[in-house]
């Protein structure tokens, strides 16, 4: 039997169509199609959160909270709070302290002259997220709804991402060696809750917010508001936002 | 056509290279990887399992719609119930709640955590020196959490 031209590029052309086909098939055997909650649909959502600077009194219910929550070891923070003491003139170098992240308030800090104040701090959750393009093996990722998250099963341990942050968000787990940090509580506010900080902070100095949810109170607070991002020059693409945020806050 | 036999050989050496290169990277690949992007779609689903450990204070209000009246009728109407009495999801999961009843809050230490004067907190936020203003005596001898009045 001779093999004409013709019959060389059907057959060719018959394999590439058929192979894919076939992987497609082998993977539907494996029963590999991703199941996702009915209720919680990523598309509706873009998670934020607003900051208010004024309303923070430094109780560090927050902390505390996200430790609960997330089990997050001992002397390691998913979300922290800061106090800045900001001396009138030179304001180039404030006092910032962050006794064991806030958890258990602040020891009085007086200094004449000086304007003091809390910042609570977490993931900025990046729509350019440094810590993601840093990563070698895709472990940390940007989800279609807005949250920087990492593959625990992915994550090497490599540390690239924790020195990429510019916020200093992430830390490595001393159990596993991998990776972690804020989810903002995807396991809540995929159940139509709020994260556990919000939950708990007793001035709502921070509140979670939807940007795809055109009724969400954020609308109304950066229309109305003067309104920051932790380091706006490294167009991270931050999506904290903070009202009232100081110059000399870093 | 003779001639072309060694095409033939060269282009079903290829066509098999191609196929293992595909087997190797269905075995390889994980499940969903580059659904929505660079990272394993099953990643999201692993995250949203954990278990919530704060209820969330509507789920308080369901049973204890009393205290959330009197709470959200004074001062501290914006605290939610968790802020102080810790994470209840546990107590709101049993089937009967009363068996496990959260600890109540000693509120020496509970109160003092947002109200200790403190020269960082914003101006108009009420604050004591809690040595000074109850010398020890714990605050609900005098001030109902639920309804504080000064």
């Amino acid at each position: 039997m001779s093999i004409t031209r013709r019959d060389l590029v059907t057959n060719a052309s018959k394999l590439l169509v058929l192979t894919p086909a076939a992987a497609a098939f082998l993977a539907c055997l494996k029963g590999e199609t991703a199941e996702m909650e009915p209720k919680y649909k990523m598309a509706d959502h873009y998670w934020a959160m607003t900051i208010d600077i004024g309303k923070c009194i430094g109780c560090g219910n927050c902390v505390r909270a996200c430790a609960t929550e997330n089990s997050v070891p001992d002397g390691y923070f998913r979300t922290w709070v800061e106090r800045y003491v900001v001396p009138a003139w030179p304001d180039e170098h404030p006092d910032v302290d962050s006794p064991d992240g806030g958890k258990h308030g602040f020891p009085p800090k007086e200094k004449a002259g000086a304007k003091s104040f809390f910042v609570p701090k977490l993931c900025n959750h990046c729509a350019h997220s440094p810590c993601v393009q840093v990563c070698p093996v895709g472990a940390t990722f940007e989800s279609p709804d807005g949250l920087v998250l990492v593959d625990k099963t992915y994550c090497l341990g490599c540390r690239y991402c924790v020195q990429a942050c510019p916020y200093g968000c992430r830390y490595i787990d001393p159990d596993k060696q991998v990776v972690d940090k804020c989810t903002l509580c995807y396991h809540r506010i995929s159940k139509g809750l709020t994260t556990a900080c919000c939950e708990t902070c007793p001035t709502s100095a921070r509140t979670l917010a939807d940007l795809k949810n055109p009724n969400d109170p954020i609308h109304e607070f950066l229309r109305t508001n003067s309104v920051q991002v932790l380091k706006p020059h490294m167009a991270t693409g931050a999506k904290l936002y903070y009202k009232g945020l100081d110059e000399s806050v870093r | 056509m003779k001639d072309a036999a060694h095409l033939i050989r060269l282009a079903a050496v290829f066509a098999a290279g191609f196929i293992a290169f595909l087997l190797i990277r269905q075995a390889l690949v994980p499940a969903g990887f580059g659904k929505y992007g660079h990272f394993r779609a099953g990643a999201l689903d692993d995250i949203r399992a954990r278990k919530v450990s704060f209820a969330g204070r509507e789920q308080c209000a369901i049973c204890h719609d009393d205290r959330v009246k009197e709470l959200h009728a004074g001062k501290h109407a914006g605290v939610g119930c968790e802020a102080c009495h810790e994470a209840q999801a546990k107590h709101a999961q049993l089937d009967d709640p009363s068996t496990g009843k959260p600890v109540l809050p000693d509120t020496k230490v509970l109160c003092a955590r947002c109200h200790e004067k403190n020269n960082a907190k914003p101006r108009g936020f009420p604050q004591v020196a809690t040595a000074e203003h109850s010398g020890g005596e714990p605050c609900k001898s005098c001030h109902n959490p639920h309804s504080p009045k000064l």
